[in-house]
């Protein structure tokens, strides 16, 4: 067992010839330490080489990269042999993404605790006290750095000619600016091209008003939604139903009797008397908070809930925010039948859809 | 002439020479070889988000080579049988196809998930420590602040990233952050259709998304943290103090050979369980998803844990829609307030932090030992009372897959955060700092008068005492043990501290020192006697 414990402070120490054949390999270590300003106080090994114990931990460590070595041979074997595709009927084989983690995974550990034991069992335990320096520098260098940049900027001779400092930045900025403005010049896109914020695919084209279809496509008789129930309809425009008309999913929403006279009641307060047809409304799902789909529809109390924020809003009063966040109501679509008996919006929305923003009137 | 023999045992010496002639590499790499750092479990916290970026950036190129960045409507014709037939985006199909139909794929997407998942759990709990132990004190607040940076910075790079599948959950994400962007008052508007380039969703942003979240803040994030790194290395670790630690050294091991080899054991460990996360446990099933539909959502659509405190405070805000009667009217929607002001103060109040403090405590000193956390009652609840507040948006966050568990009325949870963000972060404050007060009292306590041994004594007046084990050996002038000053450190305050009462048998699992045979017979004496044990005294002694 090598133990070197010593006392002395490292200034106090002479420095040592290392090309003195005399000296240890330790010794020359402790020399390079002293230079840094580094004292081992304490240097013990943690198991007497030979023994038992050196021996047991020797083991230890490489049955643990033995462990590594097995595991990775059995991620090779899973990853190329085990039956991994997709197959109709049966699914993809359920072993085999946990399979590849665990194996992976014990392979990583196995080489993790290997080296882990290896440093922390196996190797010399020591103690050293390094000085910090983190004193600033000394007055006579900040002197001497700031005299040498104001030297700088006096041979640059900015102060005595100021027309080219003038003359520099006023280059400089436009050369900025010339860099920045073709990546905000490309960015920069018009929100109210073709009103786009205000209008949905339901407002009418050439004249003619647009039909409400269901997610396949197919036009809606009114026979087709049951009392109670609710449907999600789309403007019937080419992509009326894709991601290109984000703002248009309607709901469309059969009320019972009564509930659609206080609804019809409501709507006239606002003006919107002729809004519904029959016992029929039709409300934007877009949410006026966030924009999501306003998708939960509570039958019994009317109530239509946005699963993102909670706003839930009143159907029966124009979709009048009751609850949450939202703080605007939903827009209502005008809505009748046409001549051959299908839905069509008699407009487009008269209030705009979906997330508030600034400049909304 | 004689040719001279290649001597093989030369060459590693002669090229190491070669080497330092041409770069003089002798005398830092001795510099680099000898550091000394000090070492603490709480010091390895920051490294584990360190680890899961390396393992981000290995699983992340694996991924870039199957994703297809595009929002070009295909319609699904790959394995997974459910969704064949369906149109949607590139992007979604793609990453279909890596979770079904590239060999091993699956088990790369979750554990990039995974890894991302931990590199923002470790980066809070770094954050804590650090905060919790004064770390961030001068000189180090550039490092507070650029660990502040890495925080919102990953924040952005695990949105993008968990947007790219332009599935139905992410996409609902997505159209919120759009919400979020046009709430911002006069620019909101133009800001969102920059960026998406045009109405939502537009055809472009899973692109912009994706440069960003490949080069751009990986860029970013690698610059900040090479930053962070650098300067703990040029200022040398903060330790906690302790005999001879002092504010001008640092007492611990030499870089090489153990604590680098102990960091890559910890590297191969953090890497072995994201490993085994990413096999073992689900993570985003964005087949279950669908592909985003702007009129389709689910209940319990939660984003990744970071971002649900943003969420909750979203949930809990109330309806105030402030309308301002200009010309035709102008909004500022309620979305503002909880989404862009309230991240706005934390990353202001989080940068900041540091000088505020050093401010309020006119302290301008160098700090290189660190506090325990009881030693500053007011900074500790102060932190305390941002966890709280983290906590309580957090668990808002996901307020409707609680009121459902639970059976719970959603708007009664919805009320509960309202009420709670308001008093629970003051009774944290209250709470964490009489606790500090109390500990801080008992270590004194301990000092003064020793440590409990849980020994009852009769005095002769009749009266019960318990025992006191000084800390001191010394003897005071009046014959009792003087009280000892606080150092900032661990105060021993159990016996077996002292090293007095150690357990019966030592040993994990099964005994490692076998207790004394008992004698084969009565007649013949044990083996060895048991060692006596010294009694613990009050100090007096009794004889």
């Amino acid at each position: 067992m090598s133990t070197h414990t010593e006392h002395q402070a490292p200034q106090g120490r002479e420095p040592l010839d290392v090309n003195d054949p005399r000296l240890s390999r330790f010794d020359i270590v402790q020399e390079g330490a002293r230079r840094d300003d580094i004292e081992i106080v304490h240097y013990e090994q943690q198991v007497v080489p030979g023994t038992k114990a050196e021996r047991r931990l020797a083991r230890t460590i490489a049955l643990f990269f033995l462990l590594t070595g097995a595991a990775a041979t059995a991620f090779l074997v899973i990853y190329i042999w085990w039956p991994w595709q997709w197959e109709p009927g049966r699914g993809g084989d359920k072993w085999y993404t946990p399979l590849l983690g665990v194996t992976l995974g014990i392979a990583l550990l196995g080489i993790g605790f290997g080296i882990l034991t290896w440093g922390k069992k196996l190797l010399a335990k020591e103690v050293s006290i390094q000085d910090r320096h983190d004193q600033p520098s000394s007055a006579e260098d900040r002197r001497i750095a700031g005299e040498t940049m104001l030297f700088l900027a006096d041979e640059m001779g900015i102060r005595r000619r100021p027309l080219l400092g003038v003359s520099l930045v006023a280059g400089l900025l436009p050369v900025g600016a010339v860099v920045a403005a073709p990546l905000i010049g490309g960015l920069i896109t018009n929100p109210h091209k073709n009103n786009q914020m205000f209008t949905t695919g339901f407002k009418p084209q050439d004249g003619k008003k647009i039909r409400l279809i269901r997610e396949d496509g197919r036009p809606i008789r009114p026979a087709d939604v049951s009392v109670g129930g609710q449907l999600t309809v789309f403007p019937g425009i080419d992509g009326g139903v894709s991601n290109r008309h984000a703002d248009s999913p309607t709901l469309l929403i059969h009320l019972r009797e009564d509930d659609a006279q206080k609804s019809r009641a409501a709507n006239a307060r606002e003006g919107h008397g002729d809004y519904m047809w029959g016992n029929f409304a039709a409300f934007s799902k877009i949410c006026t908070h966030a924009g999501c789909p306003a998708s939960l529809y509570e039958q019994q109390t009317n109530r239509l809930l946005c699963p993102c924020h909670q706003s839930q809003f009143l159907i029966t009063d124009n979709a009048k925010p009751v609850f949450g966040p939202a703080s605007r109501r939903l827009p209502q679509l005008p809505i009748e039948v046409d001549e051959e008996g299908f839905f069509v919006a008699k407009s487009d929305y008269t209030e705009t859809i979906g997330p508030d923003f600034w400049e909304r009137p | 002439m004689k040719r001279r023999k290649f001597d093989v045992a030369a060459v590693p010496a002669k090229s190491a020479g070669a080497l330092d002639d041409r770069f003089q590499a002798a005398t830092p790499l001795r510099k680099v070889l000898n550091k000394v750092f000090p070492d603490h479990w709480s010091f390895l916290l920051g490294e584990i988000a360190l680890f899961s970026f390396i393992v981000l950036v290995l699983t992340g190129v694996f991924l870039t080579f199957f994703f297809e960045p595009a929002m070009t409507e295909v319609v699904y014709d790959g394995s997974y049988a459910p969704l064949r037939g369906t149109p949607m985006s590139a992007a979604y199909a793609s990453s279909l196809d890596l979770s079904f139909d590239v060999r091993g794929g699956l088990v790369m997407r979750q554990m990039h998930h995974w890894a991302a998942l931990l590199f923002m759990a470790s980066i809070v709990v770094h954050m804590l420590r650090v905060f919790f132990t004064g770390a961030f004190r001068k000189p180090r607040e550039t490092n507070w602040i650029i660990g502040s940076l890495l925080f919102w910075v990953g924040f952005l790079a695990g949105f993008t990233g968990y947007s790219l599948p332009d599935d139905g959950l992410s996409g609902t994400g997505l159209r919120i952050a759009s919400g979020i962007m046009l709430s911002i008052p006069v620019i909101g508007s133009w800001v969102t259709s920059s960026i998406f380039g045009g109405e939502f969703p537009g055809t472009i942003i899973i692109s912009r998304f994706f440069i960003a979240h490949v080069l751009l803040i990986p860029g970013l994030l690698v610059a900040l943290i090479s930053a962070h790194l650098g300067l703990v290395f040029k200022q040398k670790h903060t330790q906690w103090p302790g005999p001879g630690r002092t504010n001008e050294n640092v007492v611990g091991e030499r870089f090489f050979p153990r604590y680098v080899l102990k960091q890559g054991g910890f590297f191969m460990v953090v890497f072995g369980v994201i490993a085994l996360f990413g096999g073992l446990f689900q993570i985003n099933p964005i087949w279950y998803f669908g592909p985003y539909e702007a009129w389709v959502v689910s209940a319990a659509s939660q984003p990744d844990w970071y971002v649900m405190f943003l969420d909750g405070s979203t949930r809990l805000m109330p309806a105030w829609q402030i309308d301002i009667p200009i010309g035709d009217g102008y909004v500022i929607p309620p979305l503002f307030w909880p989404t862009v002001v309230l991240p706005g103060i934390l990353v202001g109040l989080s940068l900041m932090y540091p000088f505020l403090e050093a401010r309020r405590l006119k302290d301008h000193r160098h700090h290189n030992l660190l506090q325990r956390p009881r030693d500053v009652p007011a900074r500790t609840a102060a932190g305390a009372m941002a966890l709280a507040f983290f906590i309580v948006l957090t668990l808002s966050g996901g307020n409707d897959v609680i009121a459902d568990k639970f059976h719970i009325s959603l708007n009664a949870m919805t009320w509960a955060g309202r009420v709670g963000i308001l008093i629970l972060p003051p009774l944290a404050y209250y709470f964490t700092h009489r606790i500090c007060l109390g500990l801080q009292q008992h270590d004194r306590e301990v000092l003064a008068h020793g440590v409990e041994t849980g020994i009852i004594k009769r005095l002769p007046d009749g009266r019960f005492v318990e025992v006191h084990q000084p800390l001191s050996a010394a003897e005071g002038h009046d014959g009792h043990a003087p009280a000892l000053d606080y150092v900032g450190w661990v105060v021993p305050k159990k016996m077996n501290r002292l090293g007095a009462l150690g357990p019966a048998i030592r040993g994990f699992f099964y005994p490692i020192e076998k207790p004394a045979e008992a004698p084969v017979s009565p007649g013949h004496p044990p083996v060895e006697p048991r060692p006596e044990r010294e009694e613990i005294g009050s100090g007096e002694s009794r004889r």
